[in-house]
């Protein structure tokens, strides 16, 4: 095997990363590919209860680069997903405990283990975000349709462009239609707009993420929401599918279809 | 409902379009640390190069910055006085 690393990084914090990645890791692991997913936030882990994994966390990934256990022993295999696992960052280190080399030989190891290797970066642009795009062969930046969001994605584009990593991908979370609508939020081609890079996906707020996350199960796995077809759909795309972004003014229901009947074409 | 009324003839815009704009122009100086102050001070600059070369009227000279993809390119406008003109002035200036 030589897995394709993907860092997902974002700039400003609490866009969605770790749930991004959780949540992809989990769509290409039910789609029979062995993924590992590697917190990358030393000290500020999340990774583990996000999937749920947190009371199985023996070696940590400080662990493996200072040789206290082997690669395999810090890989923590999902409860549901066979293919799917987790090297859980150190919480009671820092930043500096590792460096991007670390990072590169880490992930060199890790390619002969699977096909997909998701590195969880943490926000900022210091030593964490240096070490998560060290070994990317793509990254994928997460924003939200507001303007904090989006300037810091657009700084981090910059710097993964410097680092020679780019051109980076873009994944737009959390996005309310009806705000959108009523044009109360950067609708996705605004944000396209403003940061000029491409498209990989979308993803509408979805009250049901919270609830899967208090679960430690993602998202993905439920096949009647929104935002879990959204990170399905990426998950195909990064495999080289080709799939329409949802539609976001789609009505659900007896008076959408309804609505979509008596005015084709509209909304 | 002044709000209300404001956005019924058109006066006020959509929040969206407010912070599109606005960040358009963040952008800008965050992607080429030039800030309008800065940009004033290059024109300035290049007005003066200019002026040593040929005659020109300072107060016709546009720069502006424009977005091609994630490339920002800055845009000189800087028209020429005509010969004849110039040759006036020369004579009776």
């Amino acid at each position: 095997m030589a897995a394709i690393v993907i860092t997902l990084t974002s700039g400003k914090g609490g866009v969605g990363k770790t749930t991004a990645t959780a949540n992809l890791g989990a769509a290409l692991a039910a789609g029979g590919l062995k993924v590992v997913c590697v917190d990358a936030d030393i000290g500020l882990r999340n990774l583990d209860v996000v999937l749920g994994l947190e009371n199985r966390i023996v070696y940590d990934l400080i662990d493996v680069v200072e040789g206290r256990c082997r690669l395999r022993q810090a890989m923590i295999r999902d409860k549901r997903l066979s293919d799917l696992y987790l090297i859980p960052a150190a919480q009671t280190r820092d930043k500096s405990a590792i460096s991007p080399s670390d990072m590169v030989r880490l992930c060199d190891d890790l390619r002969q283990e699977c096909d997909w290797v998701l590195i969880d970066s943490p926000a900022g642009i210091e030593r964490g975000f240096r070490n998560a795009i060290a070994p990317a062969d793509q990254v994928i930046v997460i924003t939200n349709p507001e303007v904090s969001a989006v300037r810091d994605a657009d700084r981090i584009i910059g710097l993964i462009e410097a680092e020679e990593k780019g051109p980076a991908r873009l994944v737009i979370n959390r996005i309310k239609p009806a705000m959108v609508k009523r044009e109360d939020m950067f609708s996705p081609d605004d944000v396209l707009e403003l940061l000029a890079i491409e498209l990989l996906g979308i993803i509408p707020e979805d009250e049901n993420v919270i609830l899967s996350t208090n679960r430690g199960i993602p998202i993905a796995l439920d096949g009647k929401s929104r935002a879990g077809q959204a990170f399905r759909n990426i998950a195909l795309r990064l495999r080289g599918e080709t799939v329409p972004f949802l539609d976001l003014f789609e009505q659900a229901g007896f008076f959408g279809r309804l609505s979509r009947l008596i005015r084709p074409g509209g909304s | 409902m002044s709000k209300f009324l404001n956005q019924l003839f058109g006066r006020e815009k959509k929040s969206a379009r407010q912070a599109k704009e606005r960040l358009q122009l963040v952008l800008i100086h965050d992607r080429t640390d030039l800030n309008p102050h800065k940009l004033e001070l290059l024109k300035d600059d290049l007005i003066e190069a200019i002026s040593r070369h040929i005659e020109i009227d300072p107060s016709a000279v546009r720069i502006e910055m424009t977005q091609d993809g994630r490339q920002q390119r800055l845009i000189a406008d800087i028209p020429l006085n005509p010969v004849g003109k110039r040759r006036l002035s020369q004579r009776y200036g």
